[in-house]
């Protein structure tokens, strides 16, 4: 690994972060926890990275957030919320990240809507399949139950799936070789 | 950087952080083994016991589980209606407990001797070709990126806001990543001209 692959890791685990920084949505009052920009960080990090790179990037920013950093949105952060109702989701992000990126490596002439599908496929569809049944599991809730929950997710997530492709088509553009 | 730790020298804050993940590692598995709700209501009893033990008062232990009362009535009310009111108070009080003893190496414990920890736990996998001077680098790289990317973002806000763009998230996202992907490669490329081996 080069000095700057160890740079781009620290960048996109950093990025993760300061995305948590910008205000949240609340949807439903405070019924439910509010949508966050941080999985939009996943994304990017799988999709600009790559695989191996992008992964990295995700378990060093869960790692930071695990030792108690308040990174998480909200200033939220240590070991609690990592074993908490959404832990499931975070302890899932590299390899979210992980999949993406390899997804996109494989397939480099995909077009748009490809990689959004890609995008989709690690940051909904792998996310939500290790973020549901831990939720059920915590909470003894089945799966329907915790499934039911997420759906009200579901339009945020696919509004950054959409951002993450056009903001990743679009650093490759400038940035061939990253 | 500003962590979650809150300073005192209790017996806690100075047992090792090591010994400290560890222990929380098990209590945790021990409470998702256990059944009861009779060990459970103890168990939860008994981590708020050590927070006296760090001398930390029990306002913090409340302000711990306080962002967590809206789902803690969640799973209780969906608990109680389709199951039982033993499995609703058995649900939640497990997951007190957890919050509870988790955030109590948090807090007894200094992300910076959490993260030498860590690193040094990870010289035993270099074998398996992980560099543990690699991880440092990019452990301090990131908490000093932080504070920039968050500068990156209010100026390109600024300069679109004069073109009438601050709304576009993809107007202000754009040459954000784009200035940040530059700034990494400035700083990769002083690293390895100051003669950084990786």
């Amino acid at each position: 690994m080069t000095t700057k692959d160890i740079v781009y890791i620290a960048l996109f685990a950093a990025l993760t972060a300061a995305l948590g920084l910008m205000p949240p949505i609340h949807f439903a009052g405070a019924a439910l926890p509010p949508i966050t920009a941080q999985s939009l960080g996943v994304m990017l990090a799988g999709a600009v990275l790559g695989a191996k790179r992008g992964g990295f990037a995700l378990l060093l920013f869960i790692a930071l957030v695990a030792v108690g950093l308040p990174l998480l949105s909200g200033g939220r952060g240590g070991f609690g919320v990592l074993l908490g109702t959404s832990g499931g989701f975070l302890l899932a992000w590299p390899f979210c990240a992980a999949l993406i990126g390899y997804l996109i490596e494989n397939d480099s002439a995909a077009g748009p809507v490809k990689t959004g599908v890609y995008v989709a496929l690690g940051g909904i569809a792998l996310m939500y399949a290790a973020g549901i049944p831990w939720m059920a599991f915590i909470g003894k809730l089945g799966l329907g139950k915790s499934l039911s929950i997420m759906v009200a997710y579901v339009p945020g997530d696919l509004v950054k799936v959409v951002l993450a492709t056009l903001i990743a088509r679009g650093l490759r553009r400038a940035y061939p070789n990253l | 950087m500003l962590d979650l730790y809150s300073p005192g020298t209790s017996v806690l804050h100075r047992l090792s952080p090591g010994v400290k993940m560890l222990s929380m590692a098990l209590g945790a598995t021990l409470l998702f083994l256990n059944q009861s709700l009779l060990i459970t209501a103890a168990a939860t009893l008994g981590i708020l016991a050590l927070y006296p033990v760090a001398r930390l008062p029990l306002t913090k232990a409340a302000a711990q589980l306080r962002p967590l009362l809206v789902i803690f009535a969640l799973f209780f009310a969906v608990q109680w209606y389709f199951e039982s009111l033993t499995l609703a108070a058995y649900v939640v009080l497990r997951l007190a407990a957890l919050i509870l003893l988790a955030s109590l190496v948090t807090l007894t414990t200094r992300s910076s001797d959490m993260i030498d920890t860590m690193t040094r736990g990870l010289r035993h996998l270099k074998p398996l070709g992980v560099h543990p001077e690699k991880v440092s680098l990019a452990i301090s790289l990131a908490l000093r990126f932080i504070p920039v990317l968050a500068q990156i973002t209010t100026e390109v806000r600024e300069a679109q806001k004069v073109r009438g763009l601050e709304r576009s998230v993809i107007a202000v996202a754009m040459p954000m990543a784009i200035r940040a992907i530059k700034i990494a490669d400035d700083i990769s490329d002083a690293i390895d001209s100051r003669g950084y081996r990786s």
